[in-house]
């Protein structure tokens, strides 16, 4: 039998502990991933779309298509 | 008395099972089944479990037992150990001790894996029929070329990646 006495463990409150624990980790895991998707995800892609549409030109856009001859409408000449 | 007292629930269909055989035998008393009595269990979660480990103590166990009743500091460490021994079979260190499991589980599950590649890879060798003339160069560039002509995906997507003005894919 060894002379010293293991050090008493923590006898209570220990699911308020697990529970904080648990609680921050998901609220921290769980926000974070909304706050990457944002912006590594959402913020992108809206300002992907809003600079292709500052300066698109459909009329440009319709006279290549109909050059290249993939539009049943209106055949190339 | 209780074997009469099912006999008499169930009908007379159940007289040979071997228990009701045995009962008649000692006058209505059933031997308990090892399977029904507390039984040492080692585990983490009951640190004390319902018998000790060793039931039928030798001659030198029973003598330790006996001087165990006197004063505990007489015993010395191997003699304590000894009663530890007697009551537990593992100790906690040991229980919870890892094994190498671990490797067979993966060393069986790579090579189960490897040995579905050799069946694929014989399956594409010698099973399948070749695969739609669709999949050739010409084809997938020409399939690329119509879908850049009609635009798609032009915001973010394949039509995003060429670049009109100089026919070539953007750097």
């Amino acid at each position: 039998m060894s002379a010293a006495l293991l050090p008493k463990p923590q006898m209570r409150r220990l699911l308020a502990r697990r529970m904080k624990f648990h609680l921050l980790g998901a609220f921290v895991l769980s926000m974070g991933c909304a706050t990457l998707y944002k912006f590594g995800i959402a913020e992108p892609r809206k300002r992907a779309y809003a600079e292709f549409y500052k300066s698109y030109d459909p009329m440009k856009d319709f006279e290549a298509m109909e050059r290249a001859g993939v539009l049943e409408c209106a055949p190339p000449k | 008395m209780l074997a009469s007292r099912v006999f008499n629930l169930v009908g007379r269909r159940s007289i040979s099972t071997s228990l009701c055989l045995r009962a008649h035998g000692h006058a209505g008393v059933v031997k308990a089944e090892d399977y029904t009595l507390p039984a040492y269990v080692d585990r983490r979660d009951v640190p004390l479990p319902e018998v000790a480990f060793v039931r039928n103590l030798s001659a030198q166990q029973q003598a330790l037992k006996e001087k165990e009743k006197a004063s505990w500091s007489a015993l010395s460490v191997d003699e304590k150990v000894q009663l530890y021994r007697i009551k537990f079979n593992e100790t906690y260190a040991e229980m919870n001790k890892g094994t190498n499991e671990w490797k067979t589980i993966l060393g069986g599950a790579l090579f189960f894996l490897g040995l579905t590649g050799v069946i694929l890879i014989w399956q594409k060798h010698f099973m399948y029929a070749p695969i739609p003339h669709t999949f050739s160069e010409e084809w997938l560039s020409a399939q690329t070329k119509r879908m850049l002509d009609m635009r798609v995906n032009p915001v973010e997507g394949i039509s995003a990646q060429w670049d009109f003005d100089k026919n070539e894919w953007k750097k």
